[in-house]
């Protein structure tokens, strides 16, 4: 018997717009995933208390407003924090308006997979499966 | 993980252990089971506050204020938020985050969705286990919030010892609760939305109908609040303080305490009989037998299932 996968869907910094986030976050259920929705308007400090509290295997980020350079990493680092361990076993992921070359400094800091505006929603829930950093079993 | 280090981590109130031992318990793993059965010795007796009521009536919302109450009191608080899994797929989305907007980062709050995975009652099957966790941990406080409830959605009486029942006016919703007999359980009856026209009617139907009955040692107290505002809220915590002082003087506190405890030791027997014998019935071609001789009028189900149990137990009880 295999566990249910449970992702939070957050929604750091000050964009209030959170159309992509509900799309994701009803993909991931389809998909038979459990999704706790964080609301609008979060810290990175309070996404990674939810991460924690949650005990969620997937943590995707939705972020429109551009700052996603400082937020993003401040994530990651929130939640080595939480866990006390560098070495998380929680993937992370993100997703919105990202410019192609600032990938490239998000996964240096710790984003696991960033995925552009044009990405379907069976792309992202498949690359979700395939890369949980935890047993499922 | 193994048991000793969980058991450590939840006693050294680490978050990290208490949320992955309700993740193995809800997943219903042995591990997680042993977690419960050990920390059941380690409970610090929380009082535990249900809220429950139609789907969109301000629950979330309301327990977002009261948590604040509640810690401006000094009291710590644990926080389970149920809702519905999706029958098709099984996945959820898990949405009473979002009302909870004060106390995320608080150190005396912890707060976990739970999806029903298939569960009817209102809560998911684990919940009573999942409260054991969280008391062992030492919150003052549990909180309860149920999934939007419909008809006979009531399980939170079984394992709350104080349970709200939330109204809004204008949904039409207070005469289905009535009719559902969801507000049979109600130790305190809130209307919230009390800003909405109609507020008041609910409130004097409600006061009315519980004029009709008659009451022995509690009556539910009406209570309005505006849950965006948190206007009403001190009564609201009031009433639900004094309905748990209520419960140690009359001595009824006990009572609900063994009630629950009936509860969970009914499933835990299920879960040690019935669901195994169906098990093994099903993996050894057993039961396949048996439905088939139903269908086929060679058998009737009452032999069927003493056959079944005689089977696994020996003996018939
Ligand atoms: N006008 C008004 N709106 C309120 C009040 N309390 C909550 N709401 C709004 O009602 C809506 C539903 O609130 P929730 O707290 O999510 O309700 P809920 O009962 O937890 O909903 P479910 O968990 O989905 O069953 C939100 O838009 C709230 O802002 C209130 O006192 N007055
Ligand atoms: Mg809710």
């Amino acid at each position: 018997m295999s566990r249910t996968i449970r992702v939070l869907v957050g929604k750091p910094g000050l964009d209030g717009h959170d159309r992509g986030a509900k799309v994701i976050a009803r993909a991931y259920r389809d998909a038979g995933m459990e999704v706790i929705y964080s609301g609008l308007h979060r810290t990175p400090e309070e996404l990674a208390r939810m991460a924690v509290e949650e005990d969620v295997d997937v943590v995707a980020l939705s972020i429109l407003s551009g700052a996603h350079a400082t937020l993003l990493p401040k994530v990651v680092d929130c939640l080595k924090k939480e866990k006390g361990s560098d070495q998380l076993d929680v993937l992370i992921l993100a997703g919105g308006i990202i410019p192609a070359e600032d990938v490239a400094f998000l996964k240096e800091h710790g984003i696991d997979e960033v995925f552009g505006p044009g990405t379907s929603t069976e792309e992202i829930v498949q690359y979700t499966r395939t890369h949980l950093k935890r047993e499922i079993a | 993980m193994d048991v000793e280090e969980i058991l450590e981590g939840i006693e050294a109130k680490k978050r990290t252990y208490l949320a992955r031992a309700i993740s193995l318990v809800e997943d219903g793993s042995p591990l997680g089971r042993e977690v419960v059965a050990r920390a059941f010795k380690s409970k610090k007796n929380a009082k535990v506050l249900g809220i429950t009521g139609a789907p969109g009536v301000g629950k979330s919302t309301l327990v977002d204020g009261l948590i604040g109450k509640l810690r401006e009191r000094g009291g710590s608080v644990g926080v389970i938020a149920v809702d519905p899994s999706s029958p098709f797929t099984g996945g959820a989305i898990l949405g009473d985050r979002v009302r909870m907007r004060s106390r995320t980062l608080d150190e005396g709050v912890f707060f976990r969705s739970l999806a029903t995975r298939g569960h009817l009652g209102g809560l998911s099957r684990h919940t009573a286990e999942v409260i054991v966790l969280m008391d062992a941990f030492g919150f003052d406080y549990i909180v309860v919030e149920t999934v939007g409830v419909g008809q006979s959605e009531v399980d939170v009486m079984k394992y709350a010892h104080s349970v709200v029942v939330v109204l809004a006016p204008g949904l039409g919703d207070d005469i289905q609760a009535i009719k559902a007999g969801i507000l049979e359980i109600g130790d305190v009856l809130c209307v919230n939305k009390a800003d909405l026209p109609g507020a008041e009617r609910t409130r004097k139907e409600l006061e009315m109908m519980l004029g009709l009955k008659e009451f022995e040692g509690w009556k539910p107290p009406v209570v309005e609040t505006i849950a965006s505002s948190g206007e009403g809220l001190d009564r609201l915590l009031e009433s639900v303080l004094q309905h748990q002082d209520y419960l140690v003087a009359s001595g009824l506190l006990e009572k609900k305490v063994r009630e629950s405890h009936h509860a969970v030791l009914v499933e835990y027997v299920k879960r040690e009989t019935l669901d195994k014998i169906m098990e093994k019935a099903e993996s050894d071609g057993t039961l396949d037998r048996i439905l088939r001789d139903l269908v086929e009028g060679a058998g009737d189900p009452e032999s069927g299932a003493r056959a079944l149990v005689e089977k696994y137990f020996g003996t018939t009880i």
